[in-house]
């Protein structure tokens, strides 16, 4: 690069310079990418420990230039909660799919949420599991088609999709609650401003944050990735409504 | 020093503070629930941390995110408690970090009962969880024993990167008798903790993980434990030799409440001539084999007798131990029952007079 031209696009400091595992179309990389930006804008690169989950994101620590626990399935708000706790100082995170938090972990982010633990949840929710190769999950959609539910997620037997945003904000404790969704180049900037809030919140110790993201699968959907986007938008965001579903300042302290 | 009348659980709970373990994570259960509620008072004291979890399931999680940040972290629990942790347990055996759990053990299996007993012996050294490992376990039998091993657990657990666990049953847990805490509490250099999650500022990221698909790597890792399960029996093995001599008849081993009820028991016989040594393991794993099958193989042993609140568990190890070289003969109850030192007497007088019964069909 000579004087006369400098980047104006690069890859954030937090992000190691490696190719990622994640299929072609999936959103995993941009949701990664938008919390190591945030990271870098923070300055707090250095004092944030990550918490992987077991799913897609398992290999999360590959990409990130922070520290990094992998967490057994569905338990990283027990291990960010240890971790938090003993070392108040540090930026904790973890990374969790739908699968990890709305289904073998729930226990685990309903009582960390309850706690108010001070630390930021990024739940990336594509309706799948992935990673085992696209069984029906808790937040798979009403006759969506897995492996698992070969004739259509069956509501009278399995019930209908976990709305894990609105299930955490009916909890008292105050806590940041937002969902987004990163298949517009629009919807990717608010992720990052929902991301950005989620963060500064717990730099400023005020309360336990979580944004759901609505994801894609385009290898499990059995669709292309610009096929993808569009099931995403006309599937899963009428029932999956965007926005703020609790912040601590709105709340009514009784 | 102050001799101090304190209750078992209170103990371990004073015995982990005082060994710099300030971070406590639990969910309720009898019988132990004195230590909870001890360190939910005292914590807040020393600038500690007292969470009541949701489940033990988390507890065992939240200790796998607070020893992972380099710092001094357990839990105590009963036997259904421990069984929930087990999944926390194997995956920081796999990941190399310093645990310590306490176990007061009730009766099984299931929901079992409340009372003491023995029966967990086998999941706490053989492994408990799924994979390749071993806990390094540590049993009291007195309430100053507990004390001290508590403190030392945190030591070893720290030295060797393992999960470190101090199995005692119901009795030490609820009974109380004087005991002395140390007043300038001194340890060995352990490892530094260089491999903690305490934020990359200035160095390289850290990573903590179980996880290798590589099953060279995978396979590199279980060599890693398996040396250091080596390391701990050659150096690790803990054990008391009470009267034993080349008069005894019968050589006992017995650990925990139960080998104070054999001493009782020895201490009777020895008044009427009949010579009784007892080897009491006090680490479990590692095992004192080596010191068994030297006493087990002198010419005046006639039986080697395992006694335990279970229904045969620790005497496997027993008889892996003896190797055939000479009977090794079983006494327990279980279920939440202590046996008296008059049942074991009774079924010593029985091996000595060689009517000990045979094995009954399960269906009675």
């Amino acid at each position: 690069m000579n004087e006369s031209t400098h980047a104006i696009f690069t890859r954030p400091q937090s992000f190691r310079d490696v190719v990622t595992h994640y299929c072609p179309g999936c959103t995993h990389g941009i949701i990664h990418r938008l919390v190591a930006e945030v990271l870098d804008e923070f300055g707090i690169r250095g004092r944030t420990v990550g918490v992987g989950p077991v799913g897609c994101g398992v290999f999360i620590y590959n990409y990130f230039q922070t520290d990094f626990l992998e967490a057994p399935h569905g338990r990283a708000p027990a291990l960010a909660t240890g971790l938090k706790r003993v070392r108040p100082e540090l930026i904790v995170f973890t990374y969790q799919g739908d699968g990890d938090l709305a289904s073998i972990g729930t226990a685990e982010i309903i009582h960390a949420a309850n706690r108010g633990e001070k630390f930021t949840t990024i739940f990336v929710n594509n309706a799948i599991y992935g990673m085992t190769g696209g069984q029906m999950a808790p937040t798979t959609m009403p006759g969506q088609i897995t492996t698992t539910s070969p004739r259509g997620r069956n509501v009278e037997e399995c019930g209908y999709p976990i709305r894990m945003a609105e299930l955490l904000s009916t909890l008292r404790t105050p806590a940041y609650i937002e969902r987004v969704a990163v298949h517009t180049p629009q919807n990717i900037i608010r992720a990052k401003k929902a991301i950005r809030k989620a963060f500064q919140y717990q730099i400023d110790n005020k309360c336990f944050s979580l944004v759901e993201v609505l994801s894609t699968c385009p290898t499990n959907w059995g669709l292309t990735p610009n096929e993808s986007l569009n099931w995403l938008e006309k599937t899963m965001q009428p029932y999956y409504p965007l926005g703020v579903f609790k912040t601590p300042d709105t709340e009514e302290q009784k | 020093m102050t001799r101090i009348l304190m209750k078992g659980n209170e103990a371990i709970a004073e015995a982990a503070i005082r060994a710099g373990a300030i971070y406590y994570f639990a969910y309720p259960i009898t019988p132990q629930n004195e230590v909870g509620e001890y360190m939910a008072r005292r914590l807040p004291e020393v600038g500690g941390v007292f969470v009541q979890a949701e489940s033990e399931v988390a507890v065992g999680n939240m200790l796998f995110g607070a020893v992972a940040s380099g710092k001094r972290a357990f839990t105590s629990s009963s036997s259904p408690g421990i069984s929930l942790m087990q999944e926390a347990i194997s995956y920081m055996a796999g990941a190399r970090l310093p645990v310590v759990l306490i176990n007061i053990m009730r009766g099984g299996p299931g929901l079992g009962g409340i009372l003491p007993s023995q029966a967990d012996y086998f999941q706490s050294t053989k492994g408990g969880g799924h994979g390749d490992y071993r806990v390094l376990v540590l049993a009291p039998s007195t309430l100053q024993e507990a004390v001290d091993l508590t403190m030392l657990a945190f030591h070893l657990a720290d030295k060797y990167c393992n999960p470190t666990m101090v199995l005692a049953d119901g009795m030490i847990g609820q009974m109380m008798e004087p005991v002395e805490f140390p007043e300038n509490y001194a340890e060995e250099p352990v490892p530094p903790k260089d491999w903690a999650t305490t934020g990359c500022q200035g160095r390289a990221p850290v990573i903590i993980k179980s996880l290798n698909l590589d099953p060279v790597v995978l396979e590199k890792n279980n060599l890693v434990l398996a040396e250091k399960y080596k390391l701990m029996k050659r150096d690790e093995v803990r054990f008391e030799a009470y009267k034993v001599n080349p008069k005894n008849r019968i050589l006992m081993v017995s650990y925990g409440t139960m080998a104070r009820i054999c001493q009782t028991v020895i201490d009777e016989l020895e008044q009427e001539n009949i010579s009784i040594g007892l080897l009491r393991p006090i680490t479990l794993f590692p095992f004192p084999s080596k010191e068994i099958l030297a006493e087990a193989v002198k010419p005046n042993i006639e039986v080697v007798l395992t006694v335990e609140m279970s229904m045969g568990q620790m005497v496997e190890d027993v008889e892996a131990a003896v190797r055939d070289k000479k009977p090794v003969e079983f006494y327990g109850r279980t279920g939440g029952i202590v046996p008296t030192p008059e049942e074991v007497r009774d079924y010593i007088m029985k091996i000595l007079a060689k009517e000990t019964p045979t094995v009954k069909s399960w269906k009675g």
